[in-house]
């Protein structure tokens, strides 16, 4: 029998505060984190989880992928001790960009003041393993540990790869997630300059009026354990990986496939890889990015994977919270997703009030709603969708 | 135009850089160990730039590989300026 994935840690940094609590409950409540046109984490303070040295050699995104694998190891009860051999625990942590404040930091410094001012630290700090290498460091993890870089897919195609680990036996634990903080002056131009950032400040996925993403930072990092293993220990099972599916637009740079055809089939491949049938899903946690061709091309994605009754299964985006994560995002977003399923709710897609032809599923509007097992079964399904710029597309499906 | 090398200057400012990268100040002394003030090579080269900047003394990897102590930090500076 196939070795099973469950998770027994969540941890997260977001515009919604230090924690997986503020997120989930905040969003719920239908609160927003974004300020000022930026989805921006003032409550983060590095030097809360990290000494004044150890912080310095360490760029924004690794700090907060620290305090965010802090959180979840503490609550799998693996903080202190590792349950397993450190040979036997990866560390998979994605992100879009890496250590751009550092990067940009060492480049005004070797214009400024020559190429002997530029610091011994700019690699390590801004390489994209960083975080992975960080959390591996101070955990003991000895395990398969590297980044994954695969734009805004970064955070689901780490916690997909991190769950084929122990599933191939090579690991009875992984810490894995996406961190990002990259809200910087070239990203933000940058972004701004290719029309994808929202110029109005708003994020609100698949409304009619939506006009690009917002910026934001965070991190996300989720336990993985080998079911078995974890129940013999006693761990708190807070989920599961059911399934993963990835694919390739291999269509453009940054646009998306506009029928959304590969993103539909890492939908179809999620769910397959599962065990299950479309029927079976009774929750979405979108991609749902307020542009104007994710959104539409999502749409029909969804309709595509999860056929005629696509219409009956409620689809909500965390980005019209706390904006988008960029590699981050997948992490953050599986947090959510399992977070709400253990309440048994469909979180709302926050500022959603104008439909758009052809943009016409259920995007749980105005306020969070309790949800139902639609098999019957009790169990409660849910895929969480992750497309970045490059065509990638890494969707997980989770169950509580 | 460079700080004028003596042991006091040169004592002065290496505690304040190594204060500035992190090691706390009622740890440091002349006859502290690196090891003990969890001082790395990383911290070294961090180190030898803001000693250049200040007193125009170029030290590379090769020149503190066997350094063991605060104090013989100060004595190279002082010596290189010699």
């Amino acid at each position: 029998m196939r070795r099973r994935v469950v998770i027994t840690g969540v941890g997260a940094v977001t515009p919604l505060g230090v924690g997986s609590e503020p997120l989930i409950e905040r969003w719920s409540a239908g609160e927003c984190g974004i300020e000022d046109g930026a989805g921006r984490c003032r409550e983060f303070d590095p030097l809360d989880f990290l000494s004044k040295k150890e912080a310095r050699r360490l760029d924004r995104f690794a700090q907060m992928a620290i305090a965010a694998a802090e959180e979840a190891l503490a609550q799998a009860g693996a903080a202190d001790e590792l349950p397993y051999e450190g040979h036997r625990v990866g560390c998979v942590i994605g992100t879009g960009i890496g250590g751009l404040p550092s990067l940009e930091e060492q480049q005004r410094k070797l214009i400024e003041s020559g190429a002997k001012a530029v610091s011994p630290l700019a690699v390590p700090l801004m390489m994209g393993n960083a975080a992975a290498a960080a959390v591996a460091m101070r955990h003991d993890l000895h395990g398969h540990t590297y980044g994954v870089v695969s734009a805004c897919a970064a955070g689901a195609h780490a916690l997909g790869d991190a769950s084929r680990i122990i599933r191939a036996g090579d690991a009875d634990m992984v810490v894995a997630g996406g961190a990002e903080a990259a809200i910087t002056g070239v990203a933000t131009a940058a972004f701004a300059a290719m029309e994808a950032t929202s110029p109005s400040g708003i994020s609100r996925p698949f409304d009619a009026r939506r006009d690009g993403f917002v910026m934001g930072e965070g991190a996300g990092v989720l336990v993985l354990e080998e079911a078995e293993s974890a129940a013999a220990r006693g761990a708190e099972i807070l989920g599961e990986v059911l399934g993963y599916g990835a694919t390739c637009d291999g269509f453009h740079l940054t646009a998306p496939q506009p029928e959304g055809l590969e993103a539909a089939r890492a939908i179809s491949l999620a769910i397959a890889d599962a065990g299950l049938s479309a029927v079976d899903v009774d929750y979405v946690n979108a991609h749902g990015t307020s542009t104007l061709l994710n959104d539409r091309s999502e749409t029909m994605a969804l309709k595509l994977a999860l056929g005629e009754r696509a219409g009956d299964v409620p689809v909500s985006s965390t980005k019209s919270a706390i904006g988008h994560l960029l590699g981050a995002a997948g992490a953050v977003e599986a947090i959510a997703t399992v977070e709400a399923l253990r309440r048994r709710l469909a979180p709302p897609t926050i500022g959603w009030e104008e439909a758009e032809e052809g943009l016409d599923l259920d995007y749980v509007p105005d306020s969070a709603r309790p949800l139902e097992s639609r098999n019957g079964d009790g169990r409660l399904v849910a895929i969480s969708d992750s497309f970045g710029f490059g065509g990638h597309n890494a969707v997980l499906c989770l169950a509580v | 135009m460079a700080t004028e090398v003596s042991t006091d200057t040169v004592e002065e400012k290496i505690f304040d850089g190594l204060v500035e990268l992190g090691t706390d100040r009622a740890a440091l002394s002349r006859e502290a160990t690196l090891e003990s003030i969890d001082v790395d090579s990383l911290d070294l080269v961090e180190l030898a730039q803001i000693v250049e900047d200040e007193f125009g003394v170029e030290l590379r990897g090769d020149d503190v590989k066997d350094v063991r102590t605060v104090g013989e930090v100060i004595e190279l500076v002082v010596a290189k300026a010699g």
